[in-house]
């Protein structure tokens, strides 16, 4: 085909609008999340004493600490989706999950404790805890791929392992609200292993479904 | 070069507030420079440049589907290369070597140079005919042929709307299948 022609057919199409990658993303976002809610609700549920965990400061953290990751995973998401974007200036956005997590491991530390560090690293949902966050974040981070696929990312591989982010800490948020286990050293073991596991899938789809 | 980027920068803006000929300009502006790019690439890689002008039309339509990637209020030089540096990646690659295309290379750019014999693309042509028929008729009939929205609605007893949808729709699974081949 003649370049020529080729540029006068693109200008023929030049009225055609879509919609931004934010739009998209929220979109899809909004309507997976039912997907992972429905999961959470029928698999696992929130915990029984969930009005009277509210008022543990830890437990309250595990929420600061998952959407630390998501909101700063989406900002950092939709940033990659532009082709000359690069991670410089960005990445600290990351440290903001890590460092409540630092803050919460040293507030614990100086409180005196019924159970001995390891065991309350080790808890009593780790399994659960590694399944469910996949499992949830599973819905969320098809939508974000889907949302992701309608920008342009020079880098897909990083882009997707961001999608994966951000649909961890989401999944997480709602993993928290079931989760018997507060300490923020079982948040940093096992909330961290789920969520770089998700992180690794998201990479791997990424860097086949976000080329461009 | 300073200049030509802020009159493409003015282009783009144009053409995103609607103006089909400020954005046909563009694309006329930029096709040269991309084809320079292009074989300069394909040359260092030891490859044969005749497959300059298929970079070149991925890379418009890479251009066309993405610009809504395109931050208004940054300059589209940058923008633009980083869309061209991938499918210049992408068309290496693909043909089989692993090669470092350095951002420098599009830091420069050259003056227009004289327009060679240029052997044409052949790629989008071959995808057009894996296209569902509709999207294909009317790409053959707007791309190939040069006929206009108008005509080709009347030719093909469609809506100037359907064709227009159909017209995206088969810009959009021609990237695609550029990509996927």
């Amino acid at each position: 085909m003649d370049t020529d022609r080729l540029i006068r057919t693109l200008a023929a199409d030049n009225a055609h609008r879509g919609p931004s990658v934010g739009t998209l993303l929220a979109i899809a976002l909004l309507v997976a999340a039912p997907f992972s809610v429905a999961m959470f609700s029928f698999e696992l549920g929130m915990r029984h004493d969930v009005m009277t965990a509210m008022r543990n400061p830890f437990f309250d953290l595990k929420f600061l600490v998952t959407l630390g990751l998501a909101g700063p995973a989406i900002a950092i998401a939709l940033h990659l989706s532009r082709p000359e974007a690069s991670l410089r200036g960005w990445t600290w956005l990351l440290l903001i999950p890590l460092g409540l997590l630092g803050i919460g491991i040293a507030g614990e530390m100086m409180m005196p404790q019924r159970l001995p560090m390891m065991t309350r690293l080790m808890g009593s949902n780790s399994r659960v805890c590694l399944t469910a966050i996949p499992l949830l974040s599973l819905p969320l981070l098809a939508a974000a791929l889907i949302g992701l696929r309608h920008g342009a990312p020079s880098r897909p591989a990083l882009a997707g392992a961001v999608a994966g982010l951000l649909s961890a800490g989401l999944a997480a948020t709602l993993y928290a609200s079931h989760c018997t286990d507060d300490s923020p050293l079982f948040v940093a073991t096992w909330y961290t292993l789920a969520t770089a596991l998700v992180a690794a899938i998201g990479a791997l789809l990424g860097s086949k479904l976000l080329r461009f | 070069m300073r200049e030509r980027g802020d009159e493409w920068t003015g282009l783009m803006r144009s053409a995103l507030a609607g103006d089909a000929a400020a954005y046909q300009r563009l694309l006329g502006a930029i096709a040269p420079v991309l084809r320079a790019n292009a074989r300069r690439a394909l040359a260092r890689a030891g490859q044969p440049i005749d497959q300059s002008e298929d970079i070149v039309q991925d890379t418009l339509l890479a251009v066309h589907l993405k610009r809504h990637t395109w931050d208004a209020d940054a300059p589209l030089a940058p923008w633009l290369f980083a869309i061209a540096r991938n499918k210049l990646i992408d068309a290496l690659r693909r043909r089989g070597r692993r090669v470092f295309v350095d951002i420098d290379d599009f830091a420069e750019i050259l003056p227009s140079e004289p327009p060679e014999q240029t052997v044409p693309a052949r790629e989008v042509a071959a995808q057009l005919e894996s296209l569902p028929a509709r999207q294909r008729d009317v790409l053959q009939s707007i791309a190939v042929e040069g006929t206009s929205i108008k005509v080709t609605a009347e030719k093909l007893a469609m809506s100037e709307g359907a064709v227009r949808v159909a017209l995206h729709r088969g810009l959009a699974s021609l990237t695609a299948r550029l990509r996927e081949q």
